[in-house]
This record gives C-alpha cells, structure tokens and sequence, in this order.
C-alpha cells in the first residue's frame, strides 16, 4: 500500500426494488448519504464525480440522473467529473475515478449507477418509451433481424460453448441457482426467494440456451462507490479497500463481429498489473446480467481454462458461500437486481470488509475481484483489504 | 403475420449492403489495396487503413458460426420460434453477419451449417436472411 494508490473509502445503495415511486435523483441521494456515512466523509469533502452511462436522454430510465445534474443537486464543488458510455463498461466509471485520484485531479470521488428501468416502464407518461423510425449506428446489424435483446446477442455466445466445449443447461443453471440462494440472505435483494433446478428447468425459454432464469430483469436503485486518494485517507473512518489493479478491454463495439467478448482481453491484462494469481482471490463477483457473461468471466479472470466453464460451475459447491470461490454473494443481478455493474464492486467490499451479516463468507477474506460488462466491453477490478 | 422488421437508415457507407439484394448481390465493403472485406462497412478500411474502398458482391453463401432459437416475442406479434443466427460470410474472412436462418424448422439449424442468402424486401430494403443448403 502506498498514498500513490487509490482505494475505495465508502459504498452505499438506496432501496433496491421494482416500480419504484422514489425519484431517482433521491435514490442517488439515499446511496449517496449511506455511502458518506460509511466512508465517514461530509459532502463538502467530495471533489469529484464519476458515472457511467450518463444521462440517457431518450431513455431515462436506463440512466435517469447524469454527473454534471448530481454535482448541480448536491451541491458539490468538483474538480474533475465524468460520465459517459464510452468507457469499458460499468466499473470503467469506477476505474476513471481511481486513476483520477492516482494523478491528484481529486481526493474523494462519487462513483454512481442509478437505474429506474421497472418504474420508467409503469409509467411511459412520464418517461415516454423510444420510439425509432430508423434503427442506425450498431443496432442496424442486429435489430432488422429481430434480434432486438442483448439476451439474442449474449445467447449466441453461450450457445457456441454449449456447441464447442458441451456446456450444458444444468451446468449453466449454477449461476441463477447460485445467485438466488445468495439473495435469499441479502435484505437488499431484488428477489428474495430461492430457485430450485426444478424450476429453473422447467421455466420458459427466452432465447437458446437461456431460460427466463439466465436473464436480470428491470431494477429501480442506485449505488454508489467512493474512490479515495491514498494520501486522503486520514480523513476517512471506514475500513479502505485498495484497488490493486484494474482492466478493461474493447476491440470493436460490435455483439457479433468480435469473436469473444471483451472480457476474454480483459483477465489475462488484470494478471499483468499485478502479482497476485487468481487463486489468491476469495471472492468473485462477476458480471450476470446473463448467465453466461459470468461463465465467460470465470474463463477469462483464469479461475478456469476457456471451455471448462460449464464444467468448473457444476453441482454448485465450489462457487457456493463456503465453496473454493464464493461468487455473487449477493445474488449477482439475476437474484441482486439488476444494478447494472456496480453492484458487483459494492460486494466485494462488503464482504472483504467482513460486513456481509447472513451472506458473508467465511474466513478472512482480502482479495476479491469484480467485473462488469459483458459483449464487447470489459473492466476488472482486484479489490484487496490490507 | 410478423411486424414489420426494424428499418435501418440509409446512409453513404451502409446503402450498399442494404440495397444489393435489388440485384440478388449481397455487397461487402471491401479494400481495393489489402483486398481484404470488412463490416460493418465504413470509409476506410480498418485493416490498412486505406480510403480506397467500394462493396464488391460476395458469392453469398456461408457457415452458421452460432445461432439461438429465440421464443420471446420482443415486439407485438412477433411469431415465435425463429432462429438467429451469426453467420461467417465465404470469401470474407472476418467478416460476420447476424441474420435468420429461414425456410427450415428451427431444430433443423445447427453451428457448421451450410448457408445461402436469400433476400426479404420491405420497402427500399432487402434484408439478407440466409437458408441452408440442401
Ligand atoms: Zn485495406
């Protein structure tokens, strides 16, 4: 550890629920206020802001409340702020801030993810849902054909595992089944009640090979992660949690020109940064807004050989709360709700920092790695408590 | 009776693979100094980074790189099951097409299937769906 790194000094998270009333500027608030009292930091401390995708005008309930709009709300005096979705995915937002406090553009940074997408669709009054003439940019590849859903795009990768590497339905279902029984201790937790391979199983099919249960579904919430200076730490109370290192990848914005998703550059990078190995790590939290993308990452961070997903998930026990690599302790967002990213770093700071109540792991945990994205857009981070 | 198919809209550098079924020709950008084809198409080539590309017709056929059967009706309508599919274009290595497999059940389709384009007109648009060869 040294003051050059940056850590994270706080994390908070509003109500986690579907069609929710609550503005989401005051979701982003309640995320905000627990996330200060954690990092035990006033909001006059705060000099920066960092979110991802931005504000989505068009479609606000993907991304309701930008950064510049926060700092304007809030009140906060900034030196350096960013949102935007053109970044590595999610946690880039997250990786922004990180390397914006290594170079002392701010001390303490508000990283944000607010997503209002159950309540924008209950009320299409008030956030009117797009309506496109003309599809363009990428979309024009994959919409004309119906293929209108990331699960279409998603599904394509995991069906060629199923084809090349046998990948089966009952191996795959380990992450929903995984996922729900974690959520089921996690108060927070969009859905609360287990899944049984029998349900998963039987449930209705989405698109091949994923069930209904592979796929995350519409989530009103808000996280946060404050990114802290090494040098300022003195001001924060909370237990800091170092990033130890941080990767992220994209060759071509493209669901069906790039042969693997982005996560597969992404791992071997994160191994490069740092001397840490995969099998220092005690918990992963991965990206699962589909099923599959959280296999990918498990290939791709090295915890098993390209192919062997299917086949190191299976039966469950390894990936389970007391297992070789607790995963998405907190149900990921297939069990979690869908907090798009950003909820995946919130848990691993809670569990390095042991605070994880009937969901915690046991034993000492100190590294822990979380990713988002999934498709052509990648970042990790190697979270470690010293 | 399906919906219609989203429209995409036209411009310089993706009207030509749009339009090229008028003619029975599926059109890729293609690379008049490294000879190679690359997509989606744009105004310079992103293997040599030469400006001199034009679409060039390929023979149309193909091999199912991945596909899945879709059962959610994404849009009012929509008739379900179909396939869609990823495509690997012959003669255009790299290149990859999300398109639908068509005029077969859809547990005929599988990965290393042998493909041919087909065009579907809506309007000014001809989209190249692809079916397998017999
Ligand atoms: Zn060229």
């Amino acid at each position: 550890m040294n003051t050059r790194d940056a850590f994270v000094s706080g994390v908070g998270q509003s109500e986690v629920g579907m069609r929710l009333t609550r503005a989401p500027l005051l979701l982003t608030l309640d995320a905000v206020k627990e996330a200060l009292d954690d990092a035990g930091l006033g909001i006059d401390q705060i000099d920066g802001v960092s979110t991802y995708p931005g504000k989505a005008h068009g479609y606000l309930g993907f991304s309701p409340i930008g950064a510049d709009e926060l700092i304007d709300a809030l009140g906060i005096r900034a030196t350096w702020y960013a949102g935007g979705g053109e970044i590595t995915s999610q946690l880039g937002a997250v990786a922004a801030a990180a390397m914006a406090v290594r170079l002392g553009q701010a001390r303490h940074v508000i990283c944000f993810r607010t997503v209002y997408e159950a309540a924008a669709m209950s009320r299409p009054e008030e956030f009117p849902p797009i309506r496109r003439e003309k599809v363009e940019g990428y979309t024009q590849w994959t919409a004309p054909f119906f293929a209108i859903s990331a699960a279409c795009w998603t599904a394509q990768y995991a069906m060629r595992h199923v084809k090349r590497y046998g990948m089966t339905r009952e191996q795959l279902a380990q992450i929903a089944l995984t996922g729900r029984a974690n959520a089921a201790l996690n108060p927070r937790a969009l859905v609360q009640k287990p899944l049984t391979m029998d349900e998963y199983m039987s449930s209705r099919m989405i698109t091949s090979p994923f069930c209904l249960h592979d796929c995350d579904r519409f989530t009103d919430a808000s996280t946060v992660i404050i990114v802290s200076a090494g040098d300022a730490l003195d001001e924060v109370k909370a237990t800091p949690i170092r990033i130890a290192a941080m990767a992220g990848a994209v060759d071509r914005l493209s669901w069906d020109q790039a042969e693997w998703m982005a996560c597969y550059a992404t791992g071997p990078e994160l191994w490069k940064r740092t001397d840490y190995k995969p099998k220092d790590v005690d918990t992963a939290q991965l990206y699962d807004g589909f099923s599959f993308q959280t296999v990918a990452w498990l290939e791709s961070l090295g915890f098993c050989e390209v192919g062997e997903g299917g086949r190191f998930i299976e039966g469950g026990t390894r990936i389970a709360r007391d297992g070789e690599l607790p995963l998405n302790t907190f149900g990921g967002q297939i069990g979690g709700g869908r907090l798009h990213g950003f909820g995946f770093a919130h848990e691993a700071v809670v569990q390095l920092r042991k605070q994880g109540g009937a969901r915690q792991i046991p034993g000492d945990p100190k590294l822990a790695v979380a990713a988002s994205g999934g498709g052509p857009l990648a970042t990790a981070l190697l979270l470690a408590r010293d | 009776m399906n919906p219609p198919r989203p429209i995409p809209r036209l411009d310089a550098e993706n009207r030509a693979f749009w339009t090229g079924g008028a003619e029975g020709e599926l059109r890729l950008m293609h690379c008049e100094d490294c000879k190679s084809f690359f997509h989606p198409p744009r105004l310079v080539c992103r293997n040599c980074l030469s400006e001199k590309v034009a679409p060039k017709a390929v023979e149309g056929t193909g091999v199912v790189d991945t596909f899945t059967v879709n059962y959610q009706a994404w849009m009012p309508n929509l008739e379900v099951p179909f396939v869609i599919a990823r495509v690997a274009i012959d003669g255009a290595p790299g290149v990859f097409l999300t398109t639908n497999i068509v005029n077969c059940p859809v547990d005929d389709v599988d990965v290393d299937d042998r493909v041919r384009v087909t065009f579907e007109q809506q309007g000014d648009i001809y989209y190249p769906l692809f079916e397998k060869i017999s």
